[in-house]
């Protein structure tokens, strides 16, 4: 019998702060790659911090891409964050072009050039939350302006239909996506303070 | 926009968080583990946790100590105090860290800036600088404050930032627990220096002292105090209320 929630491990990033943060808010969480823990949990969350090519070539090379596909087409809800999120998009241009899972319609591009000049690259630091789709159910406990913590050189564009959230960087930057039962925050919720937790709460309700 | 962060510092010592004037005569004031966990759910953007006797005697972080002040903490925290190799940055990542400071490690070995960088990406590795004006400017300090190198404090920075330093902490020797306001001067010469983030440390006595460090210094980015949180003498949500309402954009 495993975890209700499922965060995939495949190898990159810290993942002490997202179990804390779910242990945090009393969800039974596990930290596996195992295949029959995937299939048996009810939620998934894809982290990850770290270079996109490198991510994307672990899950490719592992199977895990094709598994969380087979799951996220069965229903099952899937939550990525930050590079966790961009792994969900078509491809990005992070290094070169790369392909992604194609959860999400879209691409990942460089912050630079985009925003302006003057701002510091990555984008990292508190940010204000302009939920475009309140019926979001990640959303739930969340309020229009709730801060959350951004770390990241590279964003989601060419998504405007799966948009639920933006932040302003000089200019607008995605910060969650939400496609039928798939999620993505660039943002990251664990760190992110009682705001924070409530997505994650909000998300672990789901499945 | 991004906000400006107010950042409570736990100078930790032998597993009990210490502040004293000018690193001298310190007095216990609490337990990490709960102090931290106040702050995470009461304000503050970020925590500081400073081994603060590491360089001096050598010893090790409490790494224990740690995993548990970071498993109740869900805002960004940062390590620092006796961090001397990639080892130490390695220990204090798994330990919960989201960000790992050096200090007299990187004066000793300056590629360990670089090394970092490149391993966990500039935004994990911050500068920890104490100065003080000496007769050839604002110099570097180490070692609790008591040896002085032959560092010129801008320039350190700079180099720092060259280096792959993602943000910078300026503690002002001078205005460190004298409650008096931070080192505005100070604090202008490395900030007009240098690109990265800069977070002001030394001086904070009232909320007054944090408004004017943001009106007349828009490239610092944070604030970071630790007695007047910890005794109480300001308040962090009602001190970011105060900023907020003074036109500074602040996380409420």
């Amino acid at each position: 019998m495993g975890a209700n929630t499922v965060i995939i491990d495949y190898g990159v990033g810290n993942l002490f702060s997202l179990s804390m943060g779910l242990r945090k808010i009393g969800e039974d969480a596990e930290i596996t790659a195992d295949v029959a823990k995937i299939k048996g949990a009810r939620r998934l969350i894809l982290p990850g911090v770290g270079a996109f090519e490198g991510a994307a070539t672990k899950l490719r090379d592992s199977g895990l891409s094709e598994l969380i596909k087979e799951e996220v087409a069965c229903g099952k809800p899937l939550m990525g964050i930050c590079l966790g999120m961009q792994l969900l998009f078509q491809e990005s241009y992070e290094y070169g072009v790369h392909k992604g899972l194609g959860l999400i319609p879209g691409k990942v591009v460089p912050l630079k050039g985009y925003v302006d000049p003057g701002l510091k690259i990555p984008h990292i630091g508190w940010n204000a939350l302009e939920i475009r789709k309140p019926e979001c159910p990640i959303f739930k406990y969340s309020e229009q302006g709730d801060h959350v913590y951004f770390v990241h050189s590279f964003y989601a564009t060419e998504c405007e239909a799966d948009t639920a959230a933006v932040t302003e960087y000089s200019k607008t930057v995605t910060a969650t996506v939400w496609k039928d039962n798939v999620f993505g925050c660039q943002f990251h919720p664990e760190k992110s303070g009682e705001k924070g937790l409530k997505i994650l709460k909000a998300f672990c309700e789901l499945g | 926009m991004i906000t400006k962060r107010i950042i409570p510092c736990l100078d930790v010592k032998n597993g009990r968080v210490v502040k004293g004037t000018k690193f001298e005569g310190l007095s216990d004031v609490s337990d990490p583990v709960s102090l931290a966990e106040f702050y995470s759910s009461s304000g503050a953007d970020e925590l500081v946790f400073y081994d603060i006797t590491a360089s001096s005697d050598g010893r090790r972080l409490i790494w224990d100590v740690l995993r548990k002040t970071a498993e109740n903490v869900f805002i960004p925290l940062t390590v620092g105090g006796g961090i001397n190799s990639i080892d130490d940055f390695d220990t204090a990542l798994k330990c919960g860290a989201d960000k790992v400071s050096v200090n007299s490690g990187a004066i000793a070995n300056p590629e360990l800036i670089r090394q970092a960088a490149e391993l966990y990406g500039s935004q994990c590795v911050v500068l920890s600088i104490d100065a003080k004006r000496t007769e050839s400017g604002f110099t570097v300090f180490t070692k609790g404050n008591r040896v002085r190198t032959e560092l010129d404090a801008v320039e350190w920075a700079k180099y720092g930032e060259s280096l792959g330093a993602g943000e910078i902490v300026l503690n002002s020797i001078d205005t460190d627990g004298v409650k008096d306001g931070f080192d505005i001067e100070m604090l202008r010469a490395v900030s007009d220096a240098v690109s990265i983030p800069v977070i002001a440390s030394g001086g904070a006595g009232k909320k007054e002292d944090f408004l004017e460090l943001f009106r007349t210094l828009d490239k610092v980015d944070a604030g970071l105090a630790a007695s007047v949180f910890h005794f109480g003498t300001i308040e962090i949500r009602e001190l970011k209320k105060y900023l907020s309402e003074n036109g500074v954009n602040m996380r409420i």
